[in-house]
């Protein structure tokens, strides 16, 4: 007969689970102070006011605690509760907004008639690629996000910070995966705009350089 | 393909969804249009710039949780015997 092999080491975070599952309290407090730093980041993304993003992670925890017995072993329990605390955040948004948007259209690339963008008064400065070692850039991009309106900044977080797919972003906003990618795109598109004075240079008058964009080209 | 073409295009690009064809005349107008190369360019710089700025980068996390938040949120279990 073979030896017995040696014990298979045993994941602590099965462990940890199977201690949930039984209801031990040193294994709540465990999940709390392990999973509590992330799932607070979480929600300040979303989240301006203090109290709402504690009130959020709260709920988090609540709904995780209630619904221990139903989590699959293949997940990671992070990403479990990254979901949960998002859709905490994202409820609590719900609840929290107040006032009607404001179009986003003013802030996207604006076409002449034969399909040119105009007026693009700055371009990208290549060199600004953006290692935003100085606090006030973060804080300018952090601002800059604040200011789309609510529908586009969280596709945004969904899909660009808090990396969930197409999929999972319709799902959980209760959108089409279309309207997410739509939505996605004019973030991105409304957010460029508003980080360009920072991170843009003056463009070139089309006749000051002599070698303007010959527009009988390709565009 | 024009300006307003590319622009429309430009997230099936970055994700590798446009047919053979249509990136082939993609790849094209950014070569031949500098303000849409340069638009690109500000584009992926963007989505980095959101991450850096949020503080995703290397997983660095906020060490600071106020205990009277663990203590409240282990409280709220206890009375609604959650778990």
């Amino acid at each position: 007969m073979a030896p017995t092999p040696n014990a298979v080491p045993v994941d602590p975070e099965s462990l940890l689970v199977d201690r949930l599952r039984q209801g031990e309290d040193a294994a709540f407090e465990e999940l709390v102070r392990e999973h509590s730093p992330r799932m607070l980041a979480v929600a300040r993304r979303f989240l301006s006011s203090e109290d709402d993003v504690r009130d959020a992670v709260q709920e988090a925890f609540i709904s995780a605690f209630k619904s221990i017995q139903n989590f699959e072993g293949n997940a990671r329990l992070s990403t479990w509760l990254h979901r949960i605390v998002v859709n905490a955040s994202l409820m609590k948004l719900r609840r929290r907004r107040r006032k009607p948007e404001e179009s986003i259209e003013d802030l996207l690339p604006q076409f002449s008639e034969d399909a040119h963008r105009v007026n693009p008064a700055f371009e990208w400065d290549g060199r600004q690629d953006a290692d935003l070692e100085r606090s006030e850039d973060r804080d300018f991009v952090r601002q800059a996000i604040e200011r789309l309106p609510d529908t586009y900044r969280n596709v945004l977080l969904l899909r660009d910070i808090e990396e969930l797919n197409t999929e999972e972003t319709a799902r959980i906003l209760g959108v089409s995966e279309n309207a997410v990618k739509i939505r996605l795109h004019r973030a991105r598109q409304a957010l460029r705009t508003l980080l360009l004075p920072r991170f843009g240079v003056p463009e070139h008058p089309p006749d000051a350089s002599g070698d303007a964009p010959n527009d009988e080209g390709s565009r | 393909m024009k300006c307003r073409e590319l622009l429309e295009f430009l997230m099936q690009y970055l994700e590798d969804e446009l047919p053979p064809e249509e990136r082939d005349s993609f790849e094209r107008h950014m070569r031949d249009c500098p303000p849409c190369a340069n638009y690109i360019q500000s584009y992926r710089a963007v989505r980095a710039m959101g991450r850096k700025a949020l503080c995703c980068e290397g997983d660095a996390v906020p060490a600071d949780v106020p205990e009277d938040l663990i203590q409240a949120i282990l409280r709220a279990r206890q009375e609604g015997r959650a778990g």
